[in-house]
């Protein structure tokens, strides 16, 4: 049973003739982890953006629970790449800032807020202020924030795009772990296609001009890795790799097919 | 800008890793500048190079800045002047934030507020406030009310310009943050735009009071019967220069002691300001 949908969905940026996204239809259920993957202009940010209630579709229907989506709203969590964190309050503050705004007391964000920040390791960072962190922790903040407000789907905009490669690896450790113990359902997009790969259980590969979906995969090594296994083990496992090379092989033949397009 | 305490790990842009060896600090050389002024001042006056009518000794104006102090001047001691003129800059500061804050938080948010009053402000703005002191004295009489009046139109308009270029700057990512938190619109003004906004507000303030306490300064001058700047006037008609000349130390002694308290208080309020955020 999907819990978010998109039927149909196009979108265009005013005043632009060409649309960004043509056609997209997806669904996310319960334990789903869906990565969008694709090269930049392939529309993915929008695609977040649309459900995530920031743009509207021009086409098509976006629904949560078979209630159209309308806005911004905290039944859809955002996690973005530069940390949208507010540098005027504590990381606990931070994390308790969606219970704040819907009027929790003190005490109760509190407590909650403290769980959180436990989900994602950072017991011990409480009263830290924000630039006092590196951005593998801003990042974990803004999970333990979103998380915190307890929203049905968990949307992340390329969350670990500004981190090093030894950050990034830990990090999307992290998010297994934590996508396996909240069991939200999580909705992510990335330009890394060993990321998407190696987190998604649903994968669908985004091409330019318009964006669209040109691969949908079925995957397990997320499950994998939550199971026990190793994360160097299962990225050197030949299915891993034979899985990598041949979106890596996706990509490149739509991206030649849109260079012969254009020469034609 | 130079001394934000900066935690171990953030190095600020322009800070340099490589210590370097200074024999004397910054800090010091504008001490022995200070110094050296002086001494200057008092060696040209002890040796009769210049006559006291036009430069008194330093420690003339002292001895004069003490006599003011017990017994006063023109009907007033100094704390009197100086609170006569404090007090009206106090005023016109206090309502000025009142209401440049949400006027200029009115101009960077909203299209039709922008609309109405970016054009007044940018009108009135670039006019010396002393070229309308006169209709603001037909208007209000030469009573405080125009004095304070006058001031508060030298603030305001610095703090509304820098309030919603604080509000326009807002970053983006933050706002789609809170609003996916479930923020509403006053939610938003409150706990994002506000503060993020703060550190331009507080620089508009810094602006305003500089802006202001020289407004002010001149505005007595012209229209007043007490106030630091009637005090120096009304000496130089009798020409006291000790009095004119100490009138104008203290006047420079204000000014920078409210510049160097906003700067705390800029410090203390936004110690986020300027790191990497």
């Amino acid at each position: 049973m999907a819990l978010l949908q998109l039927e149909r969905i196009s979108a265009q940026y005013p005043g632009s003739p060409e649309p960004v996204l043509a056609d997209i239809s997806l669904s996310l259920g319960p334990r789903q982890l869906l990565v969008a993957l694709g090269p930049s202009g392939s529309g993915k940010t929008s695609l977040l953006n649309l459900i995530a209630g920031f743009v509207e579709p021009s086409a098509g229907r976006i629904t949560l629970d078979g209630v159209p989506v309308k806005g911004p709203s905290a039944e859809r969590g955002v996690v973005f790449q530069d940390d949208a964190l507010l540098p005027w309050q504590d990381v606990l503050a931070n994390v308790g800032f969606g219970l704040e705004l819907a009027g929790v007391s003190r005490e109760k964000r509190e407590i909650r807020a403290r769980e959180m920040l436990a989900l994602v390791d950072l017991t011990g960072f409480e009263n830290r202020r924000i630039w006092q962190l590196s951005g593998g922790q801003k990042q974990r903040v803004g999970l333990a924030r979103a998380l915190a407000a307890d929203p049905r789907v968990l949307l992340m905009d390329e969350p670990f795009g500004a981190l090093d490669a030894f950050t990034r690896e830990q990090m999307q450790a992290l998010l297994l772990q934590v996508w396996q113990r909240t069991a939200k359902p999580v909705f992510l997009i990335t330009h890394d296609i060993e990321e998407a790969v190696f987190l998604a259980t649903d994968l669908i590969l985004l091409a330019p001009n318009p964006g669209q979906i040109v691969e949908r995969l079925s995957l397990d090594f997320g499950q994998r890795y939550a199971a026990g296994e190793s994360a160097r083990a299962i990225k050197s496992d030949p299915r891993f790799i034979e899985t990598r090379e041949h979106v890596l092989a996706k990509v490149f033949s739509q991206r030649s097919a849109a260079t012969r397009q254009e020469r034609a | 800008m130079s001394s934000y305490e900066i935690p171990a790990i953030a190095v600020k842009p322009g800070s340099t890793l490589i210590p370097v060896r200074r024999s004397l600090s910054t800090r010091w050389i504008s001490v022995l500048t200070l110094i050296a002024l002086v001494a200057l001042w008092w060696a040209v006056t002890a040796t009769g190079m210049i006559e006291p009518l036009f430069l008194p000794p330093p420690s003339a104006v002292l001895q004069k800045g003490w006599l003011l102090v017990t017994t006063g001047y023109m009907d007033s001691t100094l704390w009197q002047h100086l609170g006569a003129s404090l007090s009206r800059i106090g005023l016109g500061l206090g309502f000025a934030v009142l209401t440049a804050v949400p006027v200029g938080i009115a101009i960077g948010h909203n299209r039709i507020a922008r609309g109405i009053l970016d054009p007044l402000i940018e009108f009135y703005r670039p006019i010396p406030p002393l070229a309308y002191l006169p209709l603001i004295v037909i208007w209000c009489g030469i009573g405080e009310l125009s004095k304070v009046l006058l001031i508060y139109l030298a603030i305001f308009a610095p703090i509304a310009i820098a309030t919603a270029t604080g509000v326009r700057t807002v970053d983006p990512a933050k706002l789609r943050a809170a609003q996916s938190l479930g923020a509403t619109r006053a939610q938003l003004i409150r706990h994002v735009i506000l503060p993020s906004a703060l550190p331009d507000i507080l620089t508009g303030v810094r602006i305003g009071l500089g802006v202001g306490w020289s407004t002010l300064v001149a505005a007595e001058l012209i229209a007043a019967t007490s106030g630091l700047g009637f005090m120096v006037q009304s000496a130089a008609q009798f020409l006291v220069t000790d009095v004119v000349v100490l009138g104008i130390l203290v006047i420079a002694l204000i000014a920078f002691a409210m510049e160097m308290g906003l700067r705390a208080l800029q410090r203390k309020l936004v110690p986020w300001h300027g790191q990497a955020h």
